[in-house]
């Protein structure tokens, strides 16, 4: 059957520190959006649920829970990743930005041009297409239209808003906005 | 609405090309004739989604991301079985389990074909499951990992029955049943005269046919023939179907991802016995529905039944995998066509008999295509479903339509060029539409549609096509559907309605139509939507929803600002007859007394005033009317052309560019119109090319249930998109405004298909076009070097 997955495989393994955790619950400090929390979770539970679930940080999408969509796209240390792909125990002691981090006060020019351009439709993609494009235009500040569609190839959106995200990102680096 | 009518004059016609005034009949309290676009301030502009900014900062709240105080969470059990029945069931392991706070089993299951019991026939005493993924029972626990953990704890046995996933051998007369008993007959929107049921054949379905086809396709001088398969595709909405139910004694609150808060009320009190004023539905933001969240489903059931008996919130979000094989699929079709002609390209006959699976459930026809888009006098149409052990279908974007025209558009190429003409000639000659006349010219012209070279006519191994086809939709208009616009004493503005935000921007567009009514910006107006405590609105689905809503948000932004006006003309000294708002000021004609709208406003005695308007009828009456929607008296059209490379060696179809040419009435908020016809397009192609349900034949589960396996377009395969959207007035209602969502998919895969017709020179009939279908295409080729 479909969902006959074990939830609390008592499986243990290895947190950062070296010890053994596991099967029960862990003690780990990790830093989210510039905030250092200190939790105690399960082996089995991801980031992705970790953000949504104990620390109300709903902006992260789960849609196939599985690193086939990128709808849940975080970054850890500066980096983009599926959080549903990442166990909570590997953050341990790691820096995550999850986009309720993106902005401060104004939006991040990538967020402005993405309504100025309409890059949303039902926006359930919206937060994860926004960290992998800021993202590249950390790395790459002027990504050529196939860099964006490379960048972005691994999110996807039903609505199809890839053409306007792509100028709105293609706008953001033509007007060499990078941070706020 | 008084029973009063007036005449005025609406702007009528294509901007730019044929615009002028018809004289229209109105209601008495229909706000006055709205000018064309160019003249207006807010309507016709891109404004700003106004949850913009809630959806790129993460704050916007899905149903996923709603919580309740002592919220449970429910996992549905699902059958391992395409056919099996239920010996029996045992739920008390499953109910001690640590954490668990509620079963359900589900006896009775819906959104399928449902059997007619025989006279004093009960039903069959125990449950057989059609389908692997058939839901069973559902578990309420404070985790969702306990309430999975207690599904194992359910002891179930099973007797497998003998089933069928394959179409064709559905048909034959011994297939496994998939029902007992004949099954009611529904037909959307409403009651229809029961059809045959042979087997697993339930029709044929022959009334759209008109005329004598069979008499004159004999007689034809020319006759195009061809049979076209297409594949089940699933929704994949983002955000999976979702719902938190909140029963209590006072009444039932849903939190629900669907496209129709106030039609999952009106069934929820149905299916419950409860009045409509127990029952509330709230959506806020919505993550996709592409036509599967229309409706209540098993999973609305069973937590509604679970928050009952556990006193407590429940919470059901299905995973990817449930969503795949359980939450509805574009059915799968087989077309065969014989369409005859003259020799000048008139069409005199055309027959189609199609048949098609939605699984266990009934809908798997081919739309209206192929019977409105030309004129022909003889027409017949025989469509039947076809049974087999797999999880229901439902709309899904243009229903019918899609595969209709993926296989109609192909015969008339095959036409055209029997002919010797230029499709787009044939369509001169056959198409009576204007506006899409207007559409080809323009689209010929920016896609330069004159350097098309003969079939197959490139050289080396990567031929490169164009093609094209031709959309037609229904202009749909729901009826029941209102809309309410209150001033409050400090100025501010609030438009309230039930309906919700699928991902189209409603919310904008209501925010516009009001703003340009009362002098002010869209940013000023507050939007209410997604909550049946407001005036019910209509569905977001069947392109609807702006031509339903926007002609009623405008008259109760009129109708509440001719009470502003006459609660202030005596505090101004004067009358309200010759107040109007002109600039943003409260003026009167002869310039004595003026006021600015927000200085007005706070002379009202009360917090507020308000008004409540519904949508009337269209100027002139609609085309045809059934329960709670009608037709509009013409149809929505769009014409499309695509230009794709075909790797002859690797059989690879990339589609380099596809130029749309779309109307949609009055255009309210031009890009997010350009937003929803990219998501056609983009959809149309993934159609075309990528998508396909796969179910394993021994077992009957579905190979491909996530996103990794299910191939979908993706950023990469994106084309060039260049979308031109008309204004075209018709002076139908208070803003002249209709859907597009629907229009904008239907001619893409037809369009790709004609372009690999034009790149390889060998028809591909079967969908989706994979390098495997394409291969075996080109096998077909005489001289293939």
């Amino acid at each position: 059957m479909p969902h006959n997955t074990a939830p609390h495989a008592s499986r243990c393994t290895q947190g950062v520190t070296g010890a053994t955790v596991g099967p029960g619950a862990a003690a780990i400090r990790l830093e989210v959006n510039g905030i250092v929390r200190a939790l105690a979770v399960l082996p089995s539970e991801t980031l992705a649920e970790v953000l949504r679930e104990r620390l109300a940080l709903t902006g992260t999408k789960i849609a196939c829970d599985r690193g086939a969509c990128s709808s849940c796209t975080v970054w850890v240390d500066g980096a983009p990743v599926c959080s549903c792909m990442v166990l909570a125990i590997e953050v341990d002691g790691h820096r995550v930005t999850s986009i309720e981090g993106l902005a401060g006060e104004a939006l991040h020019p990538v967020q402005s041009a993405f309504i100025e351009h309409d890059a949303i439709q039902c926006g359930f993609c919206t937060p994860g297409l926004v960290m992998s494009c800021v993202a590249l235009l950390e790395s790459h500040p002027h990504p050529t239209e196939e860099e964006v569609k490379a960048a972005i190839g691994g999110h996807l959106c039903r609505c199809g808003t890839y053409p306007h995200v792509i100028a709105a990102v293609l706008d953001v680096a033509r007007k060499g906005k990078r941070s706020p | 609405m008084s029973a009063g009518t007036r005449t005025q004059l609406q702007p009528v016609g294509i901007a730019g090309v044929s615009l002028g005034q018809a004289e229209r009949p109105v209601g008495a309290e229909e706000a006055p004739a709205l000018a064309p676009n160019a003249q207006l301030s807010c309507i016709g502009r891109s404004a700003p989604r106004i949850n913009g900014h809630a959806k790129v900062t993460g704050s916007a709240t899905y149903t996923v991301d709603v919580t309740l105080p002592g919220m449970l969470h429910a996992r549905i059990l699902r059958s391992p079985h395409p056919h099996a029945r239920i010996l029996s069931l045992d739920t008390g392991a499953a109910e001690r389990e640590p954490g668990v706070r509620a079963v359900h089993v589900i006896e009775h299951p819906i959104g399928r074909a449902i059997e007619i019991a025989g006279p004093g026939e009960a039903g069959p005493a125990r449950r057989q499951l059609r389908y692997v993924g058939d839901p069973i029972a559902a578990v309420a626990a404070v985790t969702a990992h306990a309430a999975q953990a207690a599904l194992e704890r359910i002891r179930i046995e099973y007797q497998p029955l003998p089933f069928v996933i394959d179409i064709e051998a559905a048909r034959q007369s011994d297939a496994p049943p998939v029902f007992d008993r004949p099954v009611r007959t529904e037909v959307f929107g409403g009651p229809a005269a029961q059809l045959p049921q042979h087997g697993n054949v339930h029709g044929p379905d022959t009334s759209a046919s008109r005329g004598d086809a069979a008499a004159a396709l004999s007689a034809a001088e020319i006759l195009i023939e061809g049979e076209f398969h297409t594949q089940v595709q699933t929704h994949c909405c983002l955000e999976p179907h979702a719902l938190l139910a909140d029963w209590r004694d006072e009444g039932l609150t849903v939190y629900m991802s669907t496209q129709f808060t106030a039609g999952i009320r009106a069934e929820l009190a149905t299916a419950l016995g409860l009045p409509l004023s127990r029952v509330r539905v709230v959506v806020d933001a919505m993550g996709g529905g592409f036509g599967s969240k229309s409706r209540i489903g098993n999973d609305v059931l069973a937590a509604v039944a679970l928050s009952r008996k556990a006193h407590a919130p429940v919470r059901l979000v299905l995973d990817r995998h449930e969503e795949q094989i359980d939450s509805g699929n574009r059915p799968a079709t087989v077309q065969h066509i014989r369409a005859g002609a003259r020799r000048d390209g008139t069409l005199t006959a055309v027959a189609i008999e199609a048949y098609g699976t939605a699984g266990v459930a009934l809908g798997a026809g081919v739309g209206n295509f192929a019977q409105s888009i030309y004129d022909c006098p003889n027409f017949s149409l025989a469509q039947s479903d076809v049974f087999i052990h797999a999880g229901p279908g439902c709309a899904m974007r243009a229903p019918g339509n899609v595969p209709g025209a993926f296989a109609y558009e192909q015969i008339i190429d095959e036409l055209a060029e029997r002919l010797a003409l230029d499709p787009l000639e044939l369509r001169e000659r056959i198409d009576s539409s204007p506006v899409r006349r207007e559409e080809r010219r323009i689209g010929a012209e920016r896609f330069r549609w004159s350097r098309r070279l003969a079939p197959g006519g490139g050289q080396g191994a990567l031929k490169r096509g164009l093609g094209m086809a031709q959309s037609h939709w229904p202009a749909l208009v729901h009826t029941n559907c209102a809309c309410e616009v209150r001033i409050l004493r400090d100025g501010s503005v609030e438009v309230r309605s039930s309906v919700q935000d699928i991902g189209t921007g409603v919310g904008t567009v209501l925010a516009q139509v009001v703003a340009e009514e009362l002098g002010l910006s869209p940013g000023d107006i507050v939007v209410r939507i997604g909550d049946t405590d407001f005036p019910a609105g209509p569905p977001s689905y069947g392109s609807r929803t702006t031509a339903s809503l926007t002609p009623p948000a405008r008259n109760a932004a009129c109708l509440a600002l001719r009470k502003l006006i006459a609660a202030i003309a005596p505090t101004l000294g004067t009358t309200p007859e010759g107040l109007t708002l002109r600039n943003g000021r409260i003026s009167s004609s002869d310039g004595l007394h003026s006021i600015g709208f927000r200085e007005a406003a706070g002379r009202l005695r009360t917090e507020q005033i308000g008004a409540v308007a519904s949508r009337c009828d269209d100027y002139g009456g609609f085309g045809h009317r059934m329960g709670d929607f009608a037709f509009a008296r013409n149809g929505l059209g769009g014409v499309q052309f695509a230009e794709v490379t075909v790797d002859t060696e690797t059989g690879r179809v990339r589609v380099e560019r596809v130029l749309a040419v779309h109307d949609c009435g009055r255009p309210i908020n031009p890009r997010q119109i350009e937003s929803q016809v990219h998501g056609g397009i983009l959809q149309g192609i993934s159609y075309a090319l990528f998508e396909q349900r796969i179910l394993d034949a021994p077992t009957g589960h579905m190979l491909n249930p996530n996103l990794e396996q299910y191939r979908i377009l993706r950023s990469r395969e994106t084309p060039a998109i260049e979308v031109h959207v008309l204004e075209n007035y018709q002076g139908t209602s208070a803003t002249d405004a209709y859907g597009i969502a629907e229009p904008s998919i239907i001619a893409t895969a037809p369009a790709i298909a004609n372009a690999v017709y034009n790149a390889i020179g060998v028809r591909v009939r079967t969908l989706p076009m994979t390098p495997a279908v394409i291969l075996e295409a080109l096998g077909r080729l005489p001289h293939r070097s």
